[in-house]
């Protein structure tokens, strides 16, 4: 479990990025982060894996002061993966670079390679092996960011800015993939302003907006509500925007995934004809 | 990373920031002069000292001092190596003017850093670029220049990502002896370095892409101006260098010396 008790924190350059944040996810919740940016998304979760601790209040994980821990001791249990796949590939291989992780945080030779191997499945990367990180396309050398940080199996499980240039078919499988995580129960954050992906995801939605927490809800209330996405420079998803317009019709206007506004849909050419 | 904080131009305005480029280079390069014709305590520490008013004209005096500090090191090493070198030539003896030599040479070396901290702080890349090309360097050369000062914060800033991210997967920099944490550094370094690669191959692309080198004489939208105020400057640091010139080679200076107690 993650608890953030009432956490300021300001940047050295005087940037005040967080403003008595207080947060608590349980074990096995699917939460996403949203907000505008510059909100304090990435702030937040820094502080999750102790890669900043805060300046006033306190962090738990676990029940452990994060003041108490190395940043290596927090990333077993919370594995933090960066949007910029080359902010941290380096190895001459695929599998070396899955590796990298495994051996820092000291598993055995023979974990190691049954780690490696179980991640590189994960993600489908089998067929890249041994092939340097360096030649693969964006998304893929992304899936061996995320297959480095997955090897180690952290519980907890964060993703900042997923998404972004990833295309269609790419985040069609993040989804799926990012789902199954969380229903093997693993605690999955996901931190992005992908508005569509999320509502897709049906999880817990909180907002920042200027270094606070503006809201914290499921994503059904929050991803439809047309002030509070405006506040923190969202569109509402499409699927909304069409419900809003449809609502003369009888519709309701909390409608976020495709598959209720099907039944939705469905429902009402039956009862029309 | 702070390292680079000294050295980082800060957009603010003053008599210093106004001054033009050439001007300030030309100061920079008598306080260099001045800093190598003289290797006694008492000139160095008074061409150290007058450079704080300068420093406090410009309002940089956060960024000069922080510039200052990541130079301890390096100035420490200097300062030990004289004293050992100065200890065992003069048959292990630690006589005060080998601690005066040394010191002298630690402060000569800070006050170069000193100057040249002041310069980049108070000049940005863009009146660095114009000067260097107002003074007939290629403009192939001056661009290169402006392009490389102006991606150090950038450079800073994606190491300091780049160190997020291998922390993160575990990474302990601190930890191992001498040579692993040499090798701890490499999971920085070429992320870093292939970055930076891949960034001045699509920084090429951009800049062909918007005519660079169609034409032999580019113009420019802004040109430099010497203003009274540099002329002043440019008599005042010209008259101080020949002041110093003299005082070389005509008078004693009275030497201060620090003062040893023999241990025996
Ligand atoms: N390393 C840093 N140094 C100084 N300021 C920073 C740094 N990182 C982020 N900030 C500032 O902190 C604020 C929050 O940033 P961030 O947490 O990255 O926002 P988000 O991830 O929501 O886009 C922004 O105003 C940003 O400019
Ligand atoms: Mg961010």
């Amino acid at each position: 479990m993650i608890k953030v008790e009432n956490v300021s924190f300001t940047y050295p350059s005087g940037v005040n990025a967080l403003k008595s944040v207080s947060i608590e996810i349980s074990d096995g919740e699917f939460v996403a982060i949203m907000g505008e940016n510059g909100a304090g998304k990435t702030t937040l979760v820094k502080q999750f894996n102790g890669l900043l601790k805060p300046g006033e209040g306190d962090v738990y994980v676990d029940g452990r002061n994060t003041r108490d821990l190395s940043v290596a001791e927090l990333s077993k249990d919370v594995g933090l993966v960066f949007q910029n796949a080359d902010h941290q590939l380096f190895c001459e291989t695929v599998e070396d670079e899955i590796a990298f992780g495994l051996r820092n945080f000291g598993f055995s030779n023979r974990v190691n390679k049954k780690r490696v191997k179980w991640a590189l499945t994960l993600l489908d990367l089998q067929e890249y092996r041994k092939i340097s990180p360096f030649m693969l396309s964006g998304g893929e050398r992304k899936r061996v960011a995320l297959a480095s940080v997955l090897a180690w199996k952290p519980r907890v499980i964060i993703l900042d800015e997923p998404t972004v240039g990833q295309d269609q078919s790419q985040k069609e499988r993040l989804l799926q993939f990012v789902r199954q995580l969380n229903t093997q129960g693993n605690t999955v954050i996901l931190v992005t302003h992908d508005i569509e992906f999320v509502a897709e995801c049906d999880p817990r939605v909180v907002l920042m907006s200027h270094g606070r927490i503006v809201a914290d809800g499921p994503a059904k209330k929050i991803l439809t509500n047309p002030k509070l996405i405006k506040k923190t420079s969202l569109i509402l998803p499409q699927i909304t925007q069409l419900f809003f317009k449809l609502a003369d019709l009888g519709f309701p206007k909390d409608v976020i995934s495709i598959c209720e506004a099907k039944k939705l849909i469905n429902d009402f050419v039956a009862r029309r004809s | 990373m702070k390292a680079f904080e000294g050295l980082r131009f800060k957009r603010t305005s003053s008599f210093i920031h106004q001054l033009d480029p050439r001007v300030k280079f030309v100061l920079s390069c008598v306080v260099f002069i001045l800093a190598i014709m003289f290797t006694e305590l008492l000139p160095l520490t008074i061409l150290l000292s007058v450079q704080l008013p300068l420093v406090y004209l410009a309002h940089v005096h956060k960024e000069w001092l922080s510039s200052l500090r990541s130079s301890l090191i390096l100035a420490t090493m200097i300062f030990l190596t004289n004293l050992i070198v100065g200890y065992v030539s003069s048959e292990f003896q630690l006589t005060s003017s080998v601690l005066t030599y040394s010191s002298s040479m630690t402060l000569r070396f800070v006050t170069l850093v000193a100057s040249f901290s002041i310069f980049f702080l108070t000049t940005s890349p863009d009146d660095l670029g114009l000067a260097l090309e107002q003074s007939h360097f290629p403009y192939e050369f001056a661009f290169a220049f402006t392009t490389a000062v102006r991606f150090v914060p950038v450079l800073a800033n994606e190491a300091q990502m780049i160190i997020d991210a291998q922390k993160s997967r575990g990474l302990e920099l601190e930890k191992g002896n001498f040579l692993k944490r040499i090798r701890n550094y490499l999971p920085i370094l070429i992320p870093l370095i292939v970055n930076a690669i891949r960034r001045s191959l699509e920084l090429a692309e951009a800049m062909e892409s918007r005519a660079f080198g169609a034409k032999e004489h580019r113009t420019n939208l802004f040109a430099l101006k010497i203003k009274m105020n540099d002329v002043l400057v440019l008599i005042v640091t010209l008259t101080i260098l020949a002041f110093s010139i003299y005082i070389r080679l005509y008078v004693q200076i009275p030497i201060v010396e620090i003062p040893t107690f023999q241990i025996t």
